[in-house]
């Protein structure tokens, strides 16, 4: 369980981390300024299994990676919107940020709402008025490079064919 | 059978893919630039495997080249020192990545070609599937050969008519981007095709793909057609002699009993010059709704609108005419190769009498990191792809994206101004 974070739509790479901050790639580092400029108490009091609740188009504009990058440094467990950015999709999954969609569970959970999500179901649950939502199962291929930790890690054990094997 | 994505993807699996698969693929090149390499050396390095085919790596310096600061320079030393570890045979720095691929010949129809920028849809134009992906991916794709996609669904943009004298194909995708909207083609193929595209050449057709990227797209394609094929022929000399040796057989597909998401039918004939206005790109109005707006700066360039024909449309409009003193009027031709022609035929000279400054190839002012940088309360009006606040500069600045005749007429006046008055 984590308490929910809302976030607007079309939340951009450059609302999630503005680009000065990207001189660095490590996560930590980079997750001390996440959401500075539209959410700043996020990166001071994130805890760990957190979950951000964003809006459409989440993590759109560019193809760097240190927008993931930061959120998952933040330690949040997952990311669960109505829709994301093609290439902010990729790349969370690629670093190993599991991402969910599902827009009535993005409709009925407000800021600070006590939340379970089950990431191999997909199941979202909502302590705080006690209503369910299903979001769409990660294929199976993205909770592997999940559990390895993203696909760098995947591939240090794995040949890529293992991800569809 | 399917759409022409799902056409390419086909091809490459061996069999038939749907959309909604999921794939993994071997990939013909894998592009990165100085800003994207970075990360993908990183991720390489952590992998700790070799790469598979130094050939299919292509790594540019454009973003910000020559180095305009210590980072960039730092940049431009791990890269060039990582190609001379790996031997890698192609590191370019003759323009913008996206223009050099295709004019180098690296973008053949039917092929998959994927590249950290998000504007790697541009490879669309020569009915080739290109997509934008993080460094990390790149990293991948050196060591496996592959990457995995979900076959997406495809919106099929069907555009008839013929275009009014001042009017260009970035009139029409920026009409096409105000109407879809900039989460409109989301995870979609967007297919452009019906007539008008038909008639169009090369260097036009290329600015739908580009900009395809503007509305959230995975890819922009335009089937292959003569059209590529003497584009191929005729002006990629480089990709000639890899063809003679066949080493990467191209296929024009084209869709087969496609079956789309979405058509959206659009006769082109009677648009008038169109602009995408700040902060948006969907934020789109007809130029005469914004005409006579003042101007700090006119910037003609990048992978969008900075092609020979472009700077031949402009110089034709600056001919023996003064832009406006007051305005910043810079050209950046997209690579080498359009720079040497543009100077040969006299386009450079006539755009300097006019008194616009001629810069060397690449990304140029479009990144704010390179020149052309604007301050606050300044307005531009470009011929690039995005208009996202802060790209060129200050967050308090303001970009307005549209052709490079309306660039032209613009430069002139120093306000926003209809090329179609000016257009000899």
């Amino acid at each position: 369980m984590g308490k929910a974070w809302t976030f607007g739509e079309n939340m951009n790479t450059d609302e999630i981390i503005p680009g000065r901050y990207n001189i660095t790639i490590d996560p930590v580092e980079l997750a001390k300024n996440v959401f500075c400029e539209v959410k700043p108490e996020y990166a001071k009091t994130v805890k760990p299994g957190d979950v951000i609740v964003g809006g459409q188009n989440f993590g759109c504009g560019s193809s760097r990676e240190h927008a993931p990058i930061a959120i998952k440094g933040s330690q949040a467990k997952c990311i669960i919107a109505p829709s994301f950015a093609r290439i902010f999709f990729r790349n969370a999954i690629n670093i190993g940020l599991p991402i969910l969609e599902c827009p009535e569970a993005v409709a009925d959970i407000t800021e600070g709402d006590d939340v379970d999500v089950n990431l191999s179901t997909g199941e979202i649950f909502n302590r705080a008025n006690g209503h369910r939502y299903q979001a769409r199962a990660l294929p199976d291929f993205v909770l592997k490079i999940a559990e390895a930790g993203g696909i760098v890690n995947f591939l240090k054990t794995h040949d890529i064919q293992d991800l569809l094997n | 059978m399917g759409t022409l994505v799902e056409e390419i993807f086909s091809r490459k699996a061996g069999r038939q893919v749907q959309a909604g698969e999921i794939v993994l693929l071997d990939v013909d090149y894998i592009m990165s630039h100085d800003n994207t390499t970075p990360l993908a050396i990183k991720a390489f390095r952590e992998i700790g495997k070799p790469i598979l085919d130094k050939s299919r790596i292509v790594i540019h310096l454009d973003h910000a080249y020559p180095a305009p600061n210590v980072l960039a320079a730092e940049n431009h030393k791990k890269i060039i020192e990582f190609v001379k570890e790996q031997e890698l045979p192609n590191l370019l720095h003759q323009g913008v990545c996206h223009q050099v691929m295709i004019e180098e010949g690296f973008i053949t129809p039917g092929a998959i070609v994927i590249g950290a920028d998000s504007h790697s849809n541009t490879y669309g134009a020569m009915g080739a599937f290109g997509a934008g992906l993080g460094s990390t991916e790149i990293g991948v794709a050196w060591v496996t050969g592959k990457c995995w996609f979900k076959v997406p669904e495809t919106i099929r943009v069907e555009l008839s008519g013929q275009t009014q004298a001042g009017v260009y194909a970035k009139d029409v995708m920026i009409h096409i981007a105000g109407l879809l909207g900039m989460d409109g083609g989301t995870y979609r193929s967007v297919e452009f095709g019906g007539e008008y595209i038909a008639n169009l050449p090369m260097h036009e057709r290329i600015v739908f793909p580009n900009m395809s990227t503007e509305i959230g797209a995975k890819c922009g394609l335009i089937a292959a057609d003569e059209v590529t094929i003497n584009y191929l022929e005729n002006e990629t000399p480089a990709r000639r002699r890899v063809l003679s040796e066949s080493k990467d057989p191209f296929e024009a597909l084209h869709p087969i009993n496609p079956r789309y998401e979405r058509i959206l039918e659009i006769d082109v004939s009677a648009l008038t010059p169109q602009v995408a206005c700040h902060p948006d790109v969907d934020n789109v109005k007809p130029l005469t709704e914004v005409e006579g707006l003042d101007v700090h700066e006119v910037y003609i360039g990048t992978c969008t609108n900075a092609r020979y024909e472009d700077l031949e449309i402009v110089a034709n409009m600056l001919k023996d005419k003064k832009v406006n003193p007051l305005v910043r009027v810079i050209v950046t031709p997209a690579s080498d190769r359009i720079y040497k022609k543009a100077l040969k035929n006299g386009l450079i000279e006539i755009l300097m009498d006019a008194g616009c400054t001629v810069t060397g190839s690449g990304c140029g002012a479009c990144i704010g990191r390179h020149g052309g940088i604007l301050a606050p309360g300044e307005r531009a009006l470009t011929t690039m792809n995005r208009n996202f606040i802060g790209r060129m500069g200050s967050p308090l600045s303001e970009i307005y994206l549209a052709s490079p005749a309306t660039a032209a007429a613009t430069a002139l006046t120093g306000k926003i101004t209809d090329p179609r008055g000016i257009l000899v």
